[in-house]
């Protein structure tokens, strides 16, 4: 980061060839990336596509602006602040990115090397999300529903569950069975009965999610409140604690690193549940657009919704952490996500 | 001795601890260990007794007793002539290690017996004051794993103090410490109990500290434990680790313990 001024005098001729080599080394990684995306607009318009894609020409205008873009904020990137930083620090990636979609470009919708309709060039994904918007927002509108229903029910319901039987042994006499005999069973194991048994297919596919999460979260918090040091519960007591102060003040945060845990194997295993009660009860969501999209072949909707999909999902255990972050600021050495 | 348990109960809140003909004992693997063997001790008010014995011998066991966190096996144990039943903030122990609680800030750790008997509301200056009094003020949006050793024992000794505790219960607390840390402590401590008047009940493996703290060294024998002797330390405070006096006490402590011969 060294810049160059005149009050490095003793060292001015050196400072200034050094500064200029710095400077170059700096920018160079992002003028590569921007040369990349460049070459990408190239590719959209070397060429006519080999099929009939109406995108293509915007495609071309944006891969351009981003070009343009990367291009001034990584030379700017000193006079750019955070901006400029948080570029420059992900130019390797945005090179490989640009390389990526020319080489896909190239490969799809110029010279069909990939074999078309299964591997479609990148302006037909983008033609889906200008194109068949509002069905794919009202599809991830219901999967989101569903989904923090389901999840939010499961994991209430596993941390009180969690909590009980780790802090009480009688409840953990009744519970403690039944969770061991239906716990591990995989939740879509139920979807057959849950949806003959339920009133309607959300219901049961709320119930599902719910099951797919508490379990994890059931178990991570009773293991957590389990195994809280009994010396915290002494110098609790010996300071005046009563029972509802010990499960509150001191298990309830004690444990609450496993129950973060928990709720992270509760939402992988929900992802999971979710998409598959869409698949084959419910008649919405993104789970079903996939269903639907190769039913009629459309892998273009395929690949948009499960990009989609994975922006929602990595979105949500970013939340999580975030959250996760926020609540355990006194543990030290935790996993950035 | 009776003199200075005598201005201590005139300023202070300190409490009497009896204990009278106590035995205990744990089941392990069906055997059992016996740990308690008919310990009787008559605590004045205002008293600072060290209890001194070899490791594992029950000292950490009777102090639960008379923290109430455990029932003897058999006989009974008085704080001011009321029988111990349970756990009671006028009873604080200070463990050999601090046990702060991690989610805790250092302020959020000194207020928990403040919180847990639902009048932190109106008495929050008293954990400032405990803070000042251990001179923590500094850390107290610190968390404990940032702290040193020595300064994580001072915010347990504040969580104590801040419940006004008429008998502190204090288990190796300076156990773990470095030699300098430990030194500096055991005169905070001293000022502490001068100026407060509490009772304290002291326990330590260390004969010097013990003999620089205490007004009546309690000699424990081998697991199970029984009192041995109790030996009157009458000497001003502050005391000097070289007081020829001390020396005395201590190289007839040492024969109590089987060390003779080390000294
Ligand atoms: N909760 C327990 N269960 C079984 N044995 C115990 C328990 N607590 C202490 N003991 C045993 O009692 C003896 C005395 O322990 P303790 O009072 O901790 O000794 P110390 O004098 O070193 O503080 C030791 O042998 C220890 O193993
Ligand atoms: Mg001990």
């Amino acid at each position: 980061m060294s810049t160059f001024s005149l009050s490095d005098a003793p060292a001015g001729g050196i400072a200034r060839s050094s500064g200029l080599a710095d400077k170059l080394r700096e920018v160079a990684p992002g003028i590569a990336a921007a040369l990349a995306w460049a070459a990408f607009g190239a590719a959209c318009l070397v060429r006519e596509d080999v099929g009939d894609w109406s995108r293509t020409t915007d495609l071309a205008i944006a891969a351009f602006v981003i070009a343009g873009l990367v291009l001034v904020v990584s030379v700017a990137a000193a006079q750019l602040g955070r901006v400029g930083s948080a570029l420059r620090k992900r130019s390797p990636w945005l090179l490989a990115l640009g390389v990526f979609f020319s080489l896909w470009e190239l490969a799809s919708a110029k010279f069909a090397w990939l074999p078309l309709p299964f591997f479609p060039p990148p302006q037909a994904i983008i033609e889906v999300y200008t194109d068949d918007l509002p069905k794919l927002l009202d599809s991830v509108v219901a999967s989101i529903k569903l989904q923090l229903g389901g999840y939010v029910i499961g994991a209430a319901i596993g941390f009180v569950t969690g909590v009980s039987i780790g802090w009480s042994t009688r409840i953990g006499y009744w519970v403690h069975p039944v969770l061991r005999f239906i716990g591990p069973v995989p939740a879509t194991a139920w979807l057959p009965i849950a949806f003959f048994t339920f009133p309607t297919s959300w219901s049961a596919s709320t119930f599902l999610i719910a099951l797919a999460t508490g379990f994890p979260v059931t178990v991570l918090t009773w293991s957590g409140v389990a195994s809280v040091p009994t010396a915290y519960y002494d110098v609790a007591r010996t300071l005046g604690a009563r029972p509802w102060f010990l499960v509150l003040k001191v298990a309830i945060p004690a444990a609450l690193p496993h129950v973060f845990v928990g709720l992270f194997m509760g939402l992988g295993a929900s992802f999971a549940v979710l998409v598959i009660a869409e698949m084959i009860g419910v008649k919405a969501g993104l789970g079903w657009y996939l269903q639907w999209a190769q039913g009629w072949a459309a892998y273009a909707n395929m690949y948009a919704a499960l990009l989609v999909m994975s922006l929602l999902c990595s979105g949500a255990i970013t939340l999580l952490f975030k959250t996760r972050d926020r609540v355990l600021v006194w543990q030290k050495g935790v996993v950035k996500w | 001795m009776v003199a200075a348990a005598e201005v201590a109960r005139a300023q202070v809140p300190g409490a009497a601890i009896d204990i009278a003909h106590v035995d205990h004992a744990f089941d392990i693997d069906g055997a059992e260990l016996k740990v308690l063997d008919d310990v009787s001790l008559i605590v004045e008010p205002g008293e600072f007794v060290a209890l001194l014995g070899p490791s594992g011998c029950g000292k950490s066991t009777l102090l639960r007793l008379i923290a109430g966190l455990d029932k003897p096996r058999s006989g009974t144990l008085r704080e001011d002539e009321v029988g111990i039943r349970g756990p009671h903030p006028s009873r604080v122990v200070v463990f050999q290690d601090p046990t702060l609680f991690p989610w805790r800030t250092v302020w959020d750790n000194v207020a928990l017996g403040l919180e847990a008997q639902g009048i932190l509301k109106k008495q929050r200056h008293r954990v400032d004051a405990a803070l000042d009094l251990v001179g923590l003020t500094d850390f107290k949006n610190a968390y404990p794993h940032q702290l040193s050793g020595g300064m994580a024992q001072r915010v347990a000794l504040a969580r104590a103090l801040v419940n006004d505790p008429k008998v502190l219960v204090l288990d190796e607390p300076l156990g773990k410490l470095d030699s300098l840390t430990r030194i500096a402590m055991q005169a905070e401590l001293v000022a502490l109990w001068q100026r407060k008047g509490f009772t304290t009940l002291l326990v330590t493996h260390d004969v010097e500290e013990a003999l620089v703290l205490a007004n009546r060294v309690i000699v424990l024998s081998d697991r199970p434990a029984r009192i041995k002797a109790d030996i009157v330390v009458d000497r001003p405070y502050p005391r000097h680790r070289g007081d020829p006096h001390l020396a005395d006490l201590r190289r007839q402590i040492l024969g109590l313990l089987g060390l003779e011969a080390t000294w």
